[in-house]
Parts: C-alpha cells; sequence; structure tokens
C-alpha cells in the first residue's frame, strides 16, 4: 500500500496548482478568461446571458480541462519512470488509477470553486449555479478520465501531442457535454444521473484503457 | 544475496523490418558478469529491453529468477525537482540505501535534476540502482558521461556487485574492466 501512498504523493505534487515543483493555476485562469470574455462578446443582455450562461461553463471546463494533457503522462514514459515502475512489478494500471486521481483532485475541484465567480460574470442566477455545480461535480471525474485516456494513448508521439490530443477528447467529451449542460434547460435530475453514469463507467475503463496503451507504446 | 539466475534462449531481436541478431543464447548465474559489446545500431540496447522484459522477443524465450534493476540511458529522476527529493521518491519505493558519499553526489542533493551534467546524472542513476538493491543489474552504456574516477568507481560497485552473488550484464562499446567477466559480440549473431 505504500507504494500506492508514494505514487499519489508525487502526482500531486507534480500537479496540483501553486505546488513548487510545476503544478499550474492557468487552466484556471483559462477557464476564468473565458467567462470573462463571453459577456463582452455576447452584449449585455441579462436574459441572454442568463439563458446560456451555463453552457459557456460547461464548455470552459472542457477545454480548461484539455490544457495540462501534454505533461500528464509523456514526460514520464520518456524519462523511463514507467519502465522503472514495471520493474518493481508496479502495473500501468496501477500508475494510471493514481495519476487519474491527481489529475482530478487538480483540476475538478478548482473549476467547481472557479464556477462561482465564473457564474456571476456570465450572470446566472443561484439555482442554476446550483445545476451547475452538481453537474460539474458529476461530469469532472468523465472529462479527467478521457483526459488520461487520450494522454496515454498519445503517448509515443514525439511531435504534435498536444493539438492532437486535445482535438481527439472533445468528440469523446460529447456525451457528458450534453447531459451534463442539458440538465440545465431541462432542470432534470435524470440529465445529472446520466451524467454521473458516463463519468463513472470512463473512470472504470480509464486505467485499463491507460495501461494497455503504455505497454503498447513500450513495444512500439 | 539469494540465488538468481538469468537464461536466454534462441532469441531474435525485430526491429521494425529488420532483424536485429537472431539466435542468441545465454546464461547467466549467481557472481556472473557478462559484456555485450557491438557497434552502434547492433541492437545492444534492444537486447537489454528484451532481457528486462521491456520489449517481447521476435522469438525466444527469456526466464529470469530474481529482481531486475535497469540503468539505461533514462534516468527516471524528476527534472525540475532537487536531486534529494528525486532520489527519495525512488527510495520510498525500494527497500535499500545508495552510498550518496562514494558517488560524490551528497553535495548536490540541494541541485535540481535538470541542471546536473550527464555524468552527474549518470551518478544518480546509479545511485538510484544501488538503491533498488536488485539482484540482476542490466547496464546499457554504464560509464557514458563518467570522468576516470567515476569509471573506476562503476567497475568497482559492479565488482562488489558479483562478489555479493549478483548478476551483472554490461551493454557497451566501451572497455568495462571487471576480472572473471565474459564477453559476448553481438556482431556474431548480426543476420
Amino acid at each position: 500500500m505504500s507504494a500506492l501512498a508514494t505514487l499519489l504523493k508525487r502526482d500531486l505534487a507534480r500537479f496540483l496548482p501553486g505546488t513548487a515543483s510545476g503544478g499550474t493555476l492557468l487552466p484556471l485562469l483559462f477557464f476564468m478568461a473565458v467567462a470573462m470574455l463571453y459577456p463582452f462578446a455576447i452584449g449585455p443582455n441579462p436574459t441572454l446571458l442568463a439563458q446560456t450562461g451555463g453552457g459557456v461553463i460547461w464548455v470552459a471546463a472542457l477545454l480548461a480541462a484539455i490544457l495540462p494533457l501534454d505533461r500528464l503522462l509523456a514526460s514520464d514514459v520518456e524519462a523511463g519512470f514507467f519502465d522503472q515502475w514495471a520493474l518493481r512489478g508496479i502495473a500501468e494500471e496501477m500508475v494510471v488509477a493514481i495519476r487519474l486521481l491527481a489529475h482530478w483532485l487538480s483540476f475538478g475541484p478548482f473549476l467547481m470553486l472557479a464556477a462561482i465567480p465564473a457564474s456571476a460574470l456570465v450572470g446566472i442566477d443561484g439555482e442554476t449555479l446550483r445545476i451547475v455545480e452538481i453537474g460539474l461535480l458529476a461530469g469532472t471525474p468523465g472529462l479527467a478520465a478521457i483526459g488520461v485516456i487520450i494522454a496515454s494513448v498519445t503517448v509515443g508521439l514525439r511531435s504534435g501531442g498536444a493539438a492532437l490530443s486535445g482535438l481527439l477528447v472533445i468528440p469523446l467529451a460529447v456525451p457528458l457535454l450534453i447531459f451534463g449542460a442539458g440538465s440545465l434547460s431541462t432542470g432534470g435530475e435524470g440529465g445529472l444521473a446520466l451524467t454521473a453514469a458516463i463519468s463513472l463507467a470512463l473512470v472504470a475503463i480509464a486505467p485499463f484503457a491507460g495501461g494497455a496503451a503504455i505497454r503498447a507504446a513500450r513495444e512500439g | 544475496m539469494e540465488a538468481c539466475r538469468l537464461t536466454a534462449t534462441d532469441i531474435a531481436c525485430r526491429r521494425g523490418d529488420r532483424i536485429l541478431f537472431a539466435g542468441l543464447s545465454l546464461a547467466l548465474e549467481s557472481g556472473q558478469a557478462l559484456q555485450v559489446a557491438g557497434a552502434n545500431g547492433m541492437g545492444k540496447s534492444s537486447l537489454i529491453r528484451i532481457l528486462a522484459g521491456l520489449l517481447r522477443p521476435f522469438s525466444g524465450e527469456v526466464e529470469r529468477q530474481g529482481s531486475i534493476g535497469l540503468l539505461d540511458e533514462k534516468p527516471a529522476l524528476d527534472e525540475h525537482q532537487p536531486l534529494g527529493e528525486a532520489l527519495a521518491f525512488w527510495s520510498a519505493l525500494d527497500t535499500g540505501s545508495a552510498p550518496l558519499d562514494r558517488l560524490g553526489l551528497a553535495p548536490l542533493l540541494d541541485v535540481p535534476v535538470r541542471y546536473l551534467s550527464t555524468g552527474q546524472r549518470k551518478r544518480a542513476a546509479i545511485a538510484r540502482l544501488m538503491g533498488q538493491e536488485a539482484q540482476v543489474w542490466l547496464l546499457d552504456e554504464p560509464l557514458n558521461g563518467l570522468d576516470t574516477d567515476a569509471v573506476a568507481l562503476t567497475e568497482k560497485l559492479v565488482e562488489d556487485h558479483c562478489a555479493a552473488g549478483g548478476i551483472a550484464l554490461i551493454a557497451s562499446h566501451q572497455r568495462f574492466e571487471l576480472k572473471g567477466m565474459a564477453r559476448l559480440e553481438l556482431a556474431e549473431f548480426a543476420t
């Protein structure tokens, strides 16, 4: 069990915003910047902003989740960490599962916090904010899982990996977006429940898909 | 140290469309050392990775008994962290401790890994390898970037490792001084 704790500690030190060794606030600033720009682009129409603001928060959250992908796994493969873990009998699946947890912790809760000031910027009311927050709680683990899967599939790519992984994440994230942001217009619990269900399935698949992709890249 | 063994039977290695070598067999018992020699691109690193179990051989079988330690061109140390913390990550996973003073690393523990020179990185990787206390050492170009003193030290460390009952397999095109070490010319198995 201590191997798990050691790996998680290293991952958190690398990914949490504000930690000395490179975790970054940039995705959060990006998220806030989108929320800030939106009213400028749409114009000061309170009804229109209130109707569309929740959806914009969702799109901004999705894009912010893509930003850290290029350094999620590739650097560890290049530096030989996965080789050394494999020799010590630490399965790729376990490393990827821990990485998924650390990746989510480094942006999910912070996005939920940032959604509060963002909701003021796009002018949505308290009830809508509540649904957005529950939706983010249900949806961001799924976004993190998609991110980890794509990051592990693009691990072997020498160049252009960052842009390509961003492009690959978007279609996979469509179901989460439809049900997550869709729950805003219907106000329904059903949409949120479906978002959570998709997230759960993705989180369950991610360690196995990711582990297999990293092993395949090693053979290449 | 418990008995260890490393055997490869009739292995071949394919990279892309080329068969790099074929029909290679070797058997190493506790205390033995072997240098795999060959020019660049002969497949020394691929052989090491096959023996480590990180690469599937195109044909043939590898049997390992005992824990495997790998030293190659990738140090597996966090670039942005001070050397001390980067090594502490591995010592939390491994059992042993590395002789940092002997390797001349003690004054460097506060220096971020990205500022270390090639030779210092290599010595840091040797420290990681020693901390692992693996029985079978697979060393891919262990002398690259090392100065004369560090070369002598590395040879001594490998000698001690074998004297303690470990296995060492050294892939290098350079001279590696070690008493009683066998030599395998990879060129003989090239196709």
